[in-house]
């Protein structure tokens, strides 16, 4: 317990906090006119931070030698396992950012600062082990989010988002505390470990108040129905790297978050919030596949498919077994790479003047203007319906096949009759793309970074995807199993 | 006597007004950034009531925390309608409506 152990464990995050800090001081001082090098920096922190989390992970680190600051914050497994999602997204984002904002003279130096605290913020969630440092990890991500939202400042869509994702994600953080002050005042801890222990002894009326305000706290930061209505437009007005962003690193932080707070501190009690999960499950996949049916916008489109899939992954976590953690995790990782590829088709997708194309109906006939960029669109399209050769099908088996394990043969049959209604709408843009006559609207070619990041998704998706499961699987059942260690 | 169950009534009463605040107010966005500092006032007296009936710090420790934080979400919720006015020159809530479907 002593202080150089704990400092030990928060090593990433002290990597990230610092190059944070001063890399700040570097931007007051030179301008935006090194917001390139900053954002090459600020890469390398991320992947600085990646490389000093994967041994956690590769070692399956889980137990008391995981605990910091007297149980404050835990750098297991499970955590390093979301860590290198939220690093690796982050740094995507911040890649294919310059390109985009060059464009309309809006790439500022405060940019990469602002993902890399958000992803900092990330990193702190998936590791919290007590009420207080979640929700300092939640605000250091919500707060940074809600400036990313509204940075593109001469566009009032951007302006509008930022609003938006403002007052909802701040009335999301009231509930969220709300409920944090009656499970303390209930249950006499802030530490998850005390929370469980006291919640053990018999469920009280307030602290069933309690779990329900976390739980629904906790779903508005995941955008899972019906606390879901701020995602399109949020999705639509933010600049499309913001929007990759959102969909990506804060998605797999709040979601790997609400596993430790409904595994961990609720743990013993999994009777009281199984069926909010299984009814947000079912609810979120049927919202997000027939909300994305009449869509002109692909960036809400893509909004409503993160619902959707937020909805598979938490079949996942109704559950309440490792299996099922294990299956969200690899759905989580599956999920990033589908999202990634997707949005960085859409930044790929620009008119003659440069413009960004974000209507469907433009997409028309791109398959003979740009198949390289069709292909890569479509398969994002098949892998996100769950259709077999494709990877995005093995993570939507996996959660099946943990539901079914765990007795929830029901909400499994459910949720695969729902994903057809949702394979419709992906379906249509393949269409579009394919077989409708060519709108030639989209033009010009693409930045290397661009092209670089769709191969390198693409590729993961592919069927080349199913040689990894063995690794995915054994690494995601590692992560799950710290979670299910008790300290 | 006043016992614990007053503050929580107290709170509960402050945490329903801000939250309807917010989705009954049709005028001014000015008005939900208030609507959201009661609430957090709310799950603060929730907090040191709870501390003070328990005898344990944690809560107050954590409403100092709340504040801190409610502070920097009020300057970065200022600032957004600022750039918000710029853009359309009103903060009415009816015309936060760029985007719809």
């Amino acid at each position: 317990m002593d202080w150089s152990h704990s400092l030990r464990l928060i090593a990433p995050e002290e990597l990230l906090s610092i190059s944070g800090l001063v890399l700040l001081l570097v931007a007051a001082w030179a301008g935006d006119k090194a917001s390139r090098t900053i954002s090459v920096l600020c890469v390398a922190a991320l992947v600085g931070a990646g490389v000093l989390v994967a041994p956690a992970l590769c070692a399956g680190a889980m137990g008391p030698d995981t605990v910091a600051f007297s149980g404050q914050f835990r750098a297991d497994a499970f955590a390093s396992f979301a860590k290198l999602l939220i690093y690796g997204a982050a740094a995507a984002s911040l890649m294919v950012a310059p390109a985009f904002f060059e464009r309309v003279g809006a790439m500022r130096a405060e940019y990469p600062l602002l993902i890399l605290f958000a992803a900092l913020g990330g990193g702190i969630m998936v590791s919290a082990t007590d009420l207080l440092t979640l929700y300092i990890g939640l605000e250091l991500n919500s707060l940074a989010s809600y400036v990313l939202a509204a940075f593109l400042r001469s566009d009032e869509r951007s302006a509008e988002a930022g609003l938006k994702y403002f007052v909802l994600g701040a009335l999301a953080s009231g509930i969220l505390l709300f409920g944090m002050s009656l499970t303390y005042g209930f249950t006499g801890t802030t530490a998850f470990a005390g929370i469980s222990a006291a919640l053990d002894g018999g469920l009280t009326m307030g602290a069933t108040f309690g779990i329900v305000f976390v739980l629904a706290g906790l779903a508005f930061k995941i955008a899972a129905v019906p606390f879901h209505m701020w995602t399109p437009d949020v999705y639509e007005g933010s600049p499309t790297p913001v929007t990759t962003f959102f969909a990506t690193a804060p998605k797999v932080a709040a979601l790997a978050l609400t596993m430790r707070v409904a595994l961990d501190a609720f743990g013993g009690q999994d009777g009281a919030w199984r069926q909010i999960v299984v009814f947000a499950a079912l609810a979120s996949i049927v919202v997000g596949a027939l909300g994305a049916i009449g869509q002109r916008n692909i960036k809400r489109l893509m909004a409503y498919s993160s619902i959707n899939n937020v909805g598979f992954i938490l079949i996942g976590l109704a559950c309440a077994t490792a299996e099922g953690a294990s299956a969200m995790l690899v759905y989580l990782a599956i999920y990033v790479a589908m999202t990634l590829g997707g949005f960085v088709a859409i930044l790929m997708l620009r008119d003659a003047e440069g413009q960004p194309v974000e209507a469907i109906a433009d997409l028309a006939g791109l398959s003979r203007t740009r198949p390289m960029l069709a292909a890569g669109l479509a398969m994002v399209m098949f892998s996100l319906a769950g259709i077999p050769p494709l990877f995005g099908f093995w993570g939507k088996f996996v959660v099946f096949q943990a539901a079914v394990q765990a007795g929830l043969v029901p909400l499994a049959a459910i949720g695969i009759a729902a994903s057809v209604i949702g394979a419709f709408y992906y379906l249509k843009i393949v269409k579009v793309m394919y077989f409708d006559e060519p709108a030639d609207k989209v033009a010009g070619g693409s930045d290397w970074a661009h092209r670089f990041l769709l191969l390198a998704t693409s590729l993961f998706i592919s069927p080349l995807g199913y040689l990894l499961t063995k690794w995915l699987g054994s690494l995601a059942d590692a992560a799950a199993a710290a979670l299910f260690v008790a300290v | 006597m006043i016992g614990i169950e007053h503050y929580v009534v107290v709170s509960s009463i402050l945490f329903v007004l801000g939250v309807l605040g917010i989705f009954l107010n049709r005028k001014n966005v000015i008005v939900i950034l208030m609507a959201i500092e009661l609430i957090l006032l709310a799950v603060n007296i929730n907090f040191v009531a709870f501390s003070a009936f328990l005898h344990d710090l944690t809560g107050q420790i954590f409403a100092m925390f709340v504040l801190t934080v409610a502070a920097g979400e009020a300057a970065i919720g200022l600032a957004i309608l600022v750039i918000y006015f710029r853009g359309r020159g009103t903060i009415a809530v009816d015309d936060v409506n760029r985007m719809k479907g």
